[in-house]
Order: structure tokens, then C-alpha cells, then sequence
């Protein structure tokens, strides 16, 4: 064991780990919102609560079909993404003409509907929902004899899992035919569509891949915290300030935004832990005083 | 509208069945009333310039073709299709190509991927290659960002890419606005080259000197409605009158 600073190095190490799994929550869900807002411009209240979502439909899977976790974890974000296309096409459609504020409204609106659903169905209590036997455990890692920290397997898997899935979503928005169309829309809808390309097939698709972004993270996260309908809630506050310091509609920003500020704030409760709860926010306030397109937006 | 019904001409006589048949049309922004009523016609392979000041509604009706206009009515058929009810990409679809006034390069698009972009719609495109041939610039800068390029190879670049799409009719709104005389003439030449491959133009222009060299006929726009055709060939003994319509 080694101190840094005066902190023990498990405590630093195990601060850091837990600020990285946080911080994949934070880049999977605010890469959603930033997807969703790039091309949609509504500000997806729903994210947190179709999140909340997927860790449910993994423990229904589980508790009622006997499907396990890595079935869960391709099923519940199609089932959720499914669910988001509807609510596109049905309620969310009709609102691209009106002032940004309508688009607010109604997934915060829906968002409440979802949560109570499910707060009226399972209580508050939480539902337990096992690690993967194939995951269980952990690893002690130490530098020659010097012990670093304990690395359980499951949360190393969530942050390799996270940042698969991020890279290759970036990688299809910047980098192929498909994302250059995605690109192009988000800039000018009406003259991709002026091409002969069905762009409100586009936003659909989009959107109902944004929400299954959050539905996996659900899944990922329902080993982790308990599955609880109040999960979503409590995690989407951050997820928005992340976005807003990350840029609105930048992939990359949204992604680097999300795991940096999971590091910091992991930092923060090993130096400072009364402002760990605040830190995401101190930094959103100077961020949008000093660059209020965020660190990777660009300003519009 | 009666003053629609009134505009409404027959296509003349002689000519094949035109191309591009627009007849009563009218449009808005909101409350405001833009178009009252145009009606011209482009028969297949020909150059047609709409000309007119400034506010007169060249762009309007550009954007009421291709179907990007909200709230459009009257008639635009093409190639016999009434288009009016359509949504713009059925529109673009049947064979039009668009090139906006602000030419519309996407700047998060690499030069190459802003010319594959607008998917085929017809058979029978440019192939890249072929373009790049017409626009050499293009191809030198094909990985830069597509608004990194100067004002005229943008617009290269805006033509460039409906070229791949099989379009038989373009709609080009200001090619040559604030660009250098010697692209004008490079744009001038690349419309000449296209129209003798058999493709049809409609070409909104301020600038009727350039308009002359490579047109065939000419609309005057005025308020929202054609006032004029002049031949190309009529064109200088029209010129006090043209000089009276544009203003200059
Ligand atoms: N987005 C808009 N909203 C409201 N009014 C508009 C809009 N765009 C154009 N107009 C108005 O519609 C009328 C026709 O405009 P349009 O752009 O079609 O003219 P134009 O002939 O293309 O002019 P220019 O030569 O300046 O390009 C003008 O009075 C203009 O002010
Ligand atoms: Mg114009």
C-alpha cells in the first residue's frame, strides 16, 4: 500500500473505479441525449425513465421468462427501443412544428407517467437483480507486491462494455454512409429530404436508437444498484449537466464529458467529499459562463 | 384563386409535352402571401432562367418545386406527375435535382461525403470519377471539410453532387452569386457541357449577361409572377425593357 496526497491507494483507486463506472452511465445516457437532441432538437426528458426501463425489462425477462442477463442485454434495449419508436410516432412526431418547450413538456410528462407505472407496480424498495455467474468475483491487482486495489470482474465489464458500445457508436455517426446521413440531416433536415431521403424514417430510427442506448445501460446497471423505479430519476439530473458542459448534439463531447466527469467526481469524494454531490453542477455553472456552447459544442 | 385561373396558359403548340409544367401557382411563409399565381414551362433539354429582383420570388418557386414550400398550391406537374400534394423527397425522387441559393454544404460532411450524399434516384448519374472530371478541384480536396472549400468550388461541389444522382431536371438557384468572374465562366461552361449531355436546367440568375450565354428562354419574375418570356435570341432587342424590369 502507497498514499497519495495522504490517501491510501485503495481508497484512491477504489474512488477512481467507482467514479468510471458512474461516468459510463453518464457517457451511454448523455450520448443518447445528444444523438436524440442532434437530430430531433427535443431535450429528451423520457432518457432517464426508458434507463429505468431497461433494468426492468431485464429483471421481467429474468423473473418471468427465465431469460438471463446476456440475452437481456441485446432483448431490453430492442424492446425499449421498440417502445421509443411508438412513442416517437405517436406523440413526440407531432410536436416538431411547435417551440421546443412542447417537446420538453411532454417527455417530462411521459417520463412521470412511466415512472409512476412502475413505482405503482413494484414499489420503491428496489428489486435485486444478480451479477452474471460468468462475472462474479474480482481481481486484486498489485504492482509487484504493492497492492492497488480490488477490480470486481462485473464493473470492469460495465466500463469495457460502455466504451465498446460508445466507440462504435461513434464510429457509425462519423465515420460511415449512414452516420453521413445522420450528420447531414441534423444540419439541414429539409434539404437531406429534398435529396429523396425519408428523413422522418430517420428521426424515428434515431430516436428509438437513442432510448435503446439507455435501455442497455439499464441492463447494465441492474446488477449494480438495485433495480428501482426511481433509478432513472435519480441519475438523468447529472446526465443533463453532462451533456450541457459536453455541447448539445456532440457525440465525441457527450462521451469524453460523461467518463471525464465520472473521474472527477470519483476524485472528489477521496479529496472533498462534502462538494462530491455538487462538483458536475460548480463545473457546469463555469463551463456556460466561460463557453456556454460546452466544451465540444459548437456554438449555434 | 380567380387570378390564378387567369395566369393559366396552355403549353404551345408545337413543342413536345414540356418537362416541367407549372401553372397557377402560389405560395406562402406563414400568413404571407409569396407567390401569386406563376405559371411557365421548361420543355425537356432546355436551358430556362428565372429572372427578376431581388424579394421577387425566384427562390420561393425553387423551393415550391422541389416541395420544401409548407404550403404550396396550384399545379407543378413533371414528366406529366402532379407534384403539388407530394412530399419534397417523392419529389426529388421523379428526377430533380436541387441546388439551394445558400448552396447547402453540410460542414460536418467531408468534400466526398457531401457529393455521395443525395442517394440515386434515376439511373444513368455521373459516376465520381465523371465529376470529378468536370470539377478537378473536387477531387483534390475530396477529405476536406466540405465548408473549409472557397464560395466556387462549394458551389462545384453543390452542382457536383446532384450530377451522381440520375436527375434529369436541375433547379439551380444562383449558381454564380459572389463568385470570381473566371468560375463564372467555369460554371457557364459546365451548364453549356450538361445541357448538351441532355439535362434540364432551371436557372435563377440576377446577372442576365451571364444568363444569355447559356439559355434558351427567359421568365421575368415579378411579385410572384411571370410577367415575361423573351426568347435568348430577342434578348439585346429587349434589353431597355429588361433593364426596366430588373431595375438596373
Ligand atoms: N423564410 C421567409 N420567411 C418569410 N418571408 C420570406 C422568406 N423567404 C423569403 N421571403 C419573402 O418572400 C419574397 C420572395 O422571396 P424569394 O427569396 O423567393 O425572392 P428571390 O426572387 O429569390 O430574391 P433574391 O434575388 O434576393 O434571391 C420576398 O418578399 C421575401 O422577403
Ligand atoms: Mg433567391
Amino acid at each position: 500500500m502507497f498514499t497519495v496526497f495522504g490517501v491510501p491507494s485503495p481508497a484512491l483507486f477504489g474512488q477512481l473505479l467507482l467514479g468510471l463506472i458512474n461516468g459510463s452511465f453518464y457517457a451511454i445516457l448523455s450520448l443518447g441525449l445528444a444523438v436524440i437532441f442532434g437530430l430531433l432538437n427535443i431535450i429528451n426528458f423520457t432518457h432517464g425513465a426508458l434507463y429505468m426501463m431497461g433494468a426492468f425489462v431485464a429483471w421481467m425477462l429474468l423473473n418471468y421468462a427465465g431469460i438471463g442477463y446476456w440475452w437481456a442485454l441485446g432483448l431490453a434495449p430492442i424492446i425499449v427501443g421498440v417502445f421509443g419508436v411508438v412513442l416517437e410516432k405517436v406523440l413526440i412526431a407531432r410536436l416538431y412544428k411547435l417551440d421546443h418547450l412542447y417537446g420538453l413538456l411532454l417527455t417530462f410528462g411521459l417520463a412521470l407517467i412511466i415512472q409512476g407505472i412502475f413505482r405503482n407496480q413494484y414499489g420503491v424498495s428496489g428489486l435485486p437483480y444478480a451479477i452474471p455467474p460468468e462475472l462474479a468475483g474480482g481481481q486484486r491487482i498489485a504492482i509487484g507486491s504493492t497492492p492497488i486495489m480490488f477490480l470486481p470482474n462485473y464493473r470492469g465489464w460495465v466500463i469495457v462494455a460502455s466504451a465498446v458500445v460508445c466507440f462504435a457508436t461513434w464510429f457509425v455517426i462519423e465515420k460511415t454512409k449512414l452516420g453521413s446521413y445522420l450528420r447531414a440531416a441534423t444540419e439541414n433536415p429539409t434539404l437531406v429530404q429534398a435529396f429523396g431521403v425519408n428523413v422522418p424514417l430517420m428521426i424515428t430510427l434515431t430516436y428509438g436508437f437513442g432510448v435503446a442506448l439507455a435501455g442497455f445501460a439499464g441492463v447494465l446497471a441492474a446488477p449494480i444498484y438495485s433495480v428501482n423505479p426511481n433509478m432513472g430519476g435519480d441519475i438523468i439530473i447529472v446526465v443533463f449537466a453532462v451533456v450541457v458542459i459536453g455541447g448539445m448534439g456532440s457525440i465525441l463531447g457527450a462521451i469524453l464529458t460523461g467518463f471525464g466527469l465520472g473521474l472527477v467526481e470519483g476524485l472528489t469524494k477521496v479529496f472533498y467529499p462534502e462538494a462530491s454531490a455538487t462538483v458536475i453542477f460548480v463545473i457546469m455553472v463555469l463551463v456556460l459562463l466561460v463557453k456556454p456552447a460546452g466544451l465540444f459544442g459548437r456554438s449555434a | 384563386m380567380p387570378e390564378a385561373a387567369t395566369m393559366s396558359r396552355p403549353a404551345p403548340s408545337g413543342t413536345a409535352a414540356p418537362l416541367l409544367a407549372i401553372d397557377g401557382l402560389e405560395a406562402w411563409y406563414g400568413e404571407s402571401h409569396v407567390l401569386h399565381g406563376m405559371s411557365f414551362h421548361v420543355n425537356p433539354g432546355e436551358v430556362v432562367t428565372l429572372l427578376g429582383r431581388n424579394g421577387a420570388g425566384k427562390t420561393t418557386t425553387m423551393k415550391s418545386i422541389i416541395g420544401i414550400m409548407g404550403r404550396r398550391r396550384g399545379s407543378v406537374r413533371y414528366d406529366g406527375v402532379e407534384t403539388i400534394a407530394m412530399a419534397s423527397r417523392n419529389i426529388a425522387r421523379l428526377g430533380i435535382g436541387y441546388v439551394p441559393e445558400e448552396r447547402g454544404i453540410f460542414s460536418s460532411l467531408s468534400v466526398s461525403e457531401n457529393l455521395t450524399l443525395p442517394p440515386q434516384v434515376k439511373p444513368g448519374g455521373l459516376s465520381v470519377e465523371q465529376i470529378h472530371e468536370l470539377f478537378p478541384n473536387l477531387k483534390e480536396r475530396a477529405g476536406s471539410q466540405g465548408t473549409k472549400l472557397s464560395g466556387g468550388e462549394q458551389q462545384m461541389l453543390a452542382i457536383g453532387r446532384i450530377l451522381r444522382t440520375g436527375a434529369k431536371l436541375l433547379l439551380l438557384d444562383e449558381p454564380t452569386e459572389g463568385l470570381a468572374p473566371v468560375i463564372v465562366q467555369q460554371i457557364g461552361r459546365t451548364i453549356g457541357r450538361l445541357k448538351s449531355q441532355g439535362f434540364t436546367i432551371v436557372l435563377v440568375e440576377q446577372n442576365f449577361r451571364f444568363a444569355q450565354t447559356v439559355a434558351d428562354r427567359h421568365y421575368v419574375v415579378e411579385q410572384g409572377r411571370v410577367v415575361d418570356m423573351i426568347p435568348n435570341s430577342d434578348l439585346d432587342a429587349n434589353i431597355d425593357k429588361l433593364h426596366g424590369y430588373l431595375g438596373v
